[in-house]
């Protein structure tokens, strides 16, 4: 089939387990809006699962101009395979030029079992994308621990597909205004479909989804004991933000290994990262370089985090911490 | 018991050297080690056998160096290795690695469990695994960080998943393709004895003929994604140490970050 027949950006709208929409999904809406009115074509959104029907407003307002809902009784969990042929399907039927989804467990698992039933390539955890005039998708993503950038096209098939880190991209204002065009999409999964049951979900003890935080503060060898994320969780209370950890941290056994920020971790992309008593190994500088702005305190001025660091404070921690504490309350009176 | 686990070997992106003119990293100056999430999938493997009994077996493509990574995968308790090697195969994006690895898999013929890590250190991309088990039509159980049960005889495993607000207890069919994150184990130094042995296995090679896959479905031709350049990551602006006492500077930076607007 000639590429020509492709057009319009196709947006997978990831759902919070409690059916609202998560933030990446608007953040790809701003960046598809863009690309769409690039290359003169439609946005469209695809909500899967129970209740999808109701998120078309939410999702018009965020900047699509259709919204497909997809519902079905192997959809009701999020499990890769019905998911990624339901998406599959919908993409052969609608033919969009582009597919963006987060690069999120969910969105990582879901397209790359997509892309598998729809023979084409996948970019993973994209932090910029482009189109030119001929409609050719650039895909600039990080490797190497960070110390790589590259951009990648998929020049023959279609669709082209790319995981998006989140919070990287920019979600448009939302304009209640905006009306659009809501299709329901009938998919066929038949019962070798149905691999999977979820049995359960743990929820974890405190927030860990470090992926959406605005705010994280880190802690690392330099806190020299468990109790001092104690100092860490305090801070992080006091600015609203999630707690994270360097690999030294969490594998002396100081913290669960859900909060390790860096290469053997999560990759984050927050507003504001504070890192306390992190030197800033190559691995950990992967997992959160893309940070708008760096706080670093370390004792040791020597430290590579400072290199990277919007402020360093050099330090000691216990000192510093209960300072930028103190002065936050006071400021908030 | 038959797993199979499948590994990369990466160069050691610490290490790591890019000729960002020329744009390639400069392979054969930098040390090559086994992706290190891959020695968390070795070990669950090598456990499940220790516990179950059966064999394991490491499976790779890559070049003629990445003989060593299965070394250390049978020093390590596999206790076979085969190497997809073929200058075809070169290039290959996600797509065709996945195609590859799939063909030798039916190749293999009977295993239980697929392991793979969650990604690997150098392309970071997390792909194979899933696109493996959508070719092989396998119940995909990723980011595992705990096998809560596995029953060979009625073919089930339960595994929980580490996701970003919690862990999801999933239970599905054997076989299946689990990836695993560090979470789930500490992977074991290979022992004296292990490395001995090691030396002597026998590790056949498979090339694209073995496995009757087209030469031109494989590598950068059987690829879809085509990388068009590499380059150097922006500077940070950044490298500000704030003057002064500690406690001032604490007092400095809440300054600035509430006149950002970010607190």
């Amino acid at each position: 089939m000639a590429n020509d027949d492709y057009k319009g950006i196709l947006v997978y709208i990831e759902r919070r387990r409690d059916g609202t929409v998560a933030p990446v999904g608007p953040e790809l809406l701003g960046k598809g809006r863009g690309l769409a009115d690039k290359l003169g074509a439609e946005l469209a959104a695809a909500a899967f699962g129970p209740g999808a029907a109701e998120l078309s407003a939410e999702l018009f307002a965020m900047g699509a101009d259709n919204v497909y809902v997809v519902e079905h009784d192997l959809l009701k969990d999020f499990r890769p395979r019905p998911y990624a042929k339901a998406l599959a399907q919908l993409a052969r039927e609608a033919k969009p030029t582009v597919i963006l989804a987060g690069a999120t467990t969910q969105g990582r698992d879901l397209a790359a079992a997509a892309a598998t039933y729809l023979k084409t390539g996948l970019s993973a955890d994209c932090v910029g994308l482009e189109v030119d005039d001929a409609g050719l998708l650039k895909q600039t993503r990080v490797s190497c621990g960070g110390r790589v950038m590259s951009d990648w096209v998929t020049p023959e098939a279609r669709p082209q597909f790319a995981t998006v880190r989140p919070k990287v991209m920019k979600a448009l204002e939302p304009d209640r205004s905006r009306a659009g065009e809501t299709t329901h999409f009938n998919v066929d999964l038949t019962p070798d479909d149905d691999v999977g049951e979820v049995l359960s979900f743990l929820e974890a003890k405190e927030t860990v989804n470090l992926g959406e935080a605005d705010i994280i503060v880190s802690g690392g060898r330099g806190l020299g004991n468990p109790e001092g994320f104690e100092l860490v969780r305090e801070l992080a209370a006091c600015l609203d933000a999630a707690v994270g950890a360097s690999r030294a941290a969490v594998d002396a056994g100081w913290i669960e290994y859900a909060h390790q920020v860096g290469q053997t971790g999560r990759t984050v992309s927050p507003k504001l990262y504070v890192a306390c008593g992190i030197s800033g190994a190559v691995q950990h500088l992967a997992g959160m370089g893309t940070a708008d702005v760096i706080v670093a305190i370390n004792k040791d001025e020597e430290a590579p985090i400072f290199k990277i660091a919007t402020y360093g404070i050099v330090g000691d921690l216990y000192e510093v911490v209960p300072a930028l504490i103190e002065e936050i309350k006071n400021r908030r009176g | 018991m038959h797993a199979v686990v499948c590994i990369k070997q990466v160069p050691d992106t610490q290490e790591l050297q890019v000729d960002f003119d020329a744009g390639v990293i400069k392979r054969a100056s930098v040390p090559l080690i086994v992706n290190p999430f891959d020695e968390f999938a070795i070990e669950e493997a090598v456990r499940l056998k220790e516990k179950h009994g059966g064999a394991v077996t490491a499976l790779t493509m890559g070049p003629l160096s990445a003989d060593e990574a299965l070394r250390t995968a049978l020093a390590m308790g596999c206790d076979a290795a085969v190497h997809l090697l073929d200058e075809a195969f070169e290039g290959s994006d996600t797509w065709a690695t996945a195609t590859v690895l799939a063909k030798a898999l039916e190749k293999m013929g009977e295993y239980d469990v697929l392991f793979f890590g969650k990604a690997t250190f150098d392309g970071d991309t997390g792909q194979v695994a899933p696109r493996v088990a959508a070719l092989l039509q396998l119940p995909m159980l990723n980011f595992a960080a705990k096998i809560a049960e596995i029953d060979f005889d009625g073919k089930k495993v339960t595994v929980e998943r580490l996701l970003e607000t919690g862990r999801e207890v999933v239970r599905a069919n054997l076989p299946a393709v689990i990836s695993v994150v560090k979470e789930i184990n500490e992977p074991r130094y290979p022992s004296l004895l292990g490395i001995r042995r090691a030396k002597k296995v026998d590790v056949p090679t498979w090339d694209a003929a073995a496995l009757a896959l087209e030469k031109d479905s494989v590598g950068s031709k059987g690829s879809f994604a085509k990388l068009e350049r590499i380059y150097r990551p922006p500077a940070r602006a950044g490298g500000e140490i704030v003057p002064g006492e500690p406690v001032d500077a604490a007092k400095t930076v809440t300054e600035k970050l509430i006149d950002q607007g970010l607190i």
